[in-house]
């Protein structure tokens, strides 16, 4: 068996135009990397993919065609997730589908389909994370603040929800560990990156920036969350279960 | 404060109705509802859960807030409230509001000022976020029908399920008082849904139907009282859910009301799973629950409790029975039912994928056949068997199981 290594620009696009292709030159890779990346010693061939738009896009409209909306979703999340190897788990499942009766998506018996859920499952729960502990601070200026940093790229799987939700304030989401964020000015959101984000990494916005209100609320609401829990049914397992630790950084009622 | 006395109502849904927002107003509402929050006690917080009064006219014997104890009390105004939904809900803290109250001078006066925040909070701040409210018994129909144009979800506790226990704990309420604004709410749904039929421009009335609570544990009714209830509730049109609540000694000098010294929380749980094998699971509550069995087990899950009951059902083949016989087996879900169904066209259903699917197999193997499994189904071994094998107790840490062990017969 020969070993084919495909290179591609790591963009979602690309990837796609790798699939593309596989099937033009019926070859599978056995791998996927980066260009520049170094070719390992065994490998029998190496192509260079060229990111493409008309054959990415035939590509996606072959997906559209083969696969119902829910699965189809699933790619983006597998993709968001930005685990090493998801990309050639996509690779793998989009092939298996086009080579597939329709309706193969459902076919959790499968390896690759069921791995490819698995995978989205986690990403879209982290999506579902922000919209539930996403915490807004009120600056001088009018503005929402939320500093976040999920586990997987989720937070443009959130943002239809908060433009939907919150259309008259304008708001910011930064994710701190990547560096970005989407800024919102009462008609569109967009996405930015600060220049200067250190002082925003501990979560906290500075006092001085705050609204004159916001210290107000946010003790309120810090009272409101204690005065919530019934003492004879205790249960922080649960609690953490359903609020993951590495959210509270963030959260305004866990925060001293 | 007003906290505090809200907390033990158990509702948390924010669910069944879902709003687009509208641009430039403030606020959207999701089928599905978000849980914002979760205390220490592991239950969620989606919504701003308060009482507009902690003062009462009633005297309920399971109650915080009853006439004769003797608290702080305290009532908010119109315009705090408001200010504190609509500030809480910009900083993303809460899904929506839901608003109770203790009763002040009559049924009639509290539900005006109640319906007052709600009315201010739609019209005044366009506010399209979740309203659940109270409706208070006895309240008259005007009023609930004002309120139904504002809330999505309205409710009325019936909390002590038969009414000569109520009038025991509860001397001045009946049941009348209950089932009356329910039926109130029941008629302004399907009104609603009937104009909206003809125009779609018709106001939604409590788009996401009603609810209502029991307490559990403090008086002397049977599963079964409670459960038969339930089910007779659920086929009225618009009752989306019924909530039971573990009950929580507040007032223990009152000797009417039993002395625990922990709330019922395993047997709230086991009514918790009776209520969703009613609702999603297709079962009749006198499958769950009948003369010779009117409690739940505590043990062992209601669903479980049935397939013991009912050997003859099983074993199930997995790769040939219906969707319906597929979810009455233990240890098997609806999500695992349904992809089993989709699955098995492609590929037999085998003992190792139902592993990765997530059925409990512990509980399963018992009542399945599927392709090469050949354990032993629940008809070889007695049910007795079954149960005393799954309710063991995990041995002590510490114990080495590969440690042969001794049996001196008895």
């Amino acid at each position: 068996m020969t070993m084919i290594v495909f290179r591609y620009d790591k963009t979602f696009e690309g990837l796609l135009t790798a699939v593309f292709d596989a099937y033009f030159r019926k070859t599978v890779p056995g791998e996927l990397l980066a260009h520049g990346e170094p070719v390992p010693l065994f490998a029998d061939e190496v192509h260079d993919v060229v990111t493409d738009r008309t054959k990415s896009t035939r590509v996606w409209k072959g997906i559209e065609k083969k696969v119902p909306k829910k699965p189809r979703n699933m790619i983006l999340h597998v993709w968001l997730s930005e685990q090493p190897g998801s990309d050639m788990l996509l690779f793998r499942y989009i092939c298996r589908i086009f080579d597939s009766p329709d309706g193969y998506a459902y076919n959790l018996a499968d390896e690759c389909v069921f791995e490819v859920r698995k995978l989205a499952h986690k990403v879209s729960r982290e999506g579902e994370f922000l919209r539930q502990f996403v915490r807004f601070q009120k600056a001088g200026d009018d503005s929402f603040f939320a500093p976040v940093s999920p586990e997987y790229n989720a937070l443009p799987l959130a943002i239809a929800y908060f433009t939907g939700r919150f259309s008259n304030q304008k708001w910011l989401i930064y994710d701190v560990k990547r560096r970005y964020g989407y800024y919102y000015d009462l008609k569109n959101a967009t996405e930015v990156t600060l220049e200067d984000d250190g002082h925003l990494l501990d979560g906290k916005l500075d006092p001085r920036l705050m609204a004159e209100d916001e210290q107000l609320f946010q003790t309120l609401w810090k009272n409101y969350f204690k005065a919530l829990s019934i003492k004879e049914r205790l249960n922080p397992r649960l609690q953490r279960q359903h609020m993951p630790r590495r959210f509270w950084k963030f959260l305004t009622e866990k925060q001293e | 404060m007003l906290a505090e006395s809200a907390k033990y109502d158990v509702s948390c849904a924010s669910s069944g109705s879902a709003r687009r927002g509208k641009p430039g107003e403030l606020g959207s509402s999701r089928a599905s509802g978000i849980c914002h929050s979760f205390t220490e006690d592991g239950r969620c917080v989606s919504l701003l859960k308060i009482m507009l009064t902690n003062h009462c006219i009633y005297d309920c014997a399971y109650c915080i807030n009853r006439r004769s104890n003797d608290l702080p009390r305290a009532t908010f105004t119109v315009q705090e409230l408001v200010t504190l939904t609509i500030e809480f809900y910009r900083r993303n803290y809460i899904e929506g509001l839901f608003l109770s109250s203790g009763v002040i001078r009559d049924p009639d006066y509290t539900m005006e000022r109640m319906v007052r925040v709600v009315k201010e909070l739609r019209t005044v701040h366009r506010y399209h976020g979740y309203i659940h409210m109270k409706s208070i018994p006895g309240a008259s129909r005007e009023l609930v029908n004002e309120a139904g144009l504002y809330a999505d979800r309205l409710s009325v506790n019936i909390e002590i399920p038969t009414e000569q226990n109520l009038k025991l704990l509860a001397p001045e309420k009946d049941h009348i008082s209950v089932y009356q604004p329910m039926k109130f709410i029941q008629q302004g749904v399907l009104e609603s849904v009937e104009e909206r039929r003809r125009s779609r421009h018709a106001p939604r009335f409590a788009p996401a139907g009603q609810s209502t609570q029991m307490i559990v544990g403090a008086t002397d009714e049977t599963d079964k009282d409670i459960l038969s209830l339930s089910s007779a509730l659920y086929t009225r049109p618009s009752m989306k859910r019924v909530y039971y609540s573990g009950f929580i000694p507040v007032n223990q000098y009152d000797h009417r009301l039993p002395a625990l010294k922990q709330a019922p929380l395993v047997r709230e749980n086991r009514l918790y799973q009776a209520d969703w094998l009613m609702r999603f699971y297709g079962f009749r509550s006198d499958e769950i629950v009948d003369d010779s069995f009117p409690h739940l087990d505590l043990e062992i899950d209601p669903k479980l409790a049935w397939a013991l009951r009912h050997p003859e059902a099983f074993p199930v083949d997995l790769n040939r029975a219906d969707y319906e016989l597929i979810l009455r087996v233990p240890g098997i879900g609806v999500k695992s039912a349904k992809i089993i169904v989709s699955s098995r066209r492609f590929s037999r259903i085998t003992s190792s994928t139902l592993k990765k699917l997530g059925v409990v197999m512990k509980k399963a193997q018992y009542f399945i056949t599927c392709g090469e499994l050949t354990s032993t189904s629940i008809n070889e071994v007695h049910p007795e068997f079954v149960r005393r094998e799954l309710t063991r107790k995990k041995p002590r840490r510490g114990f080495d199981e590969s440690q042969a062990v001794l049996v001196f017969p008895e």
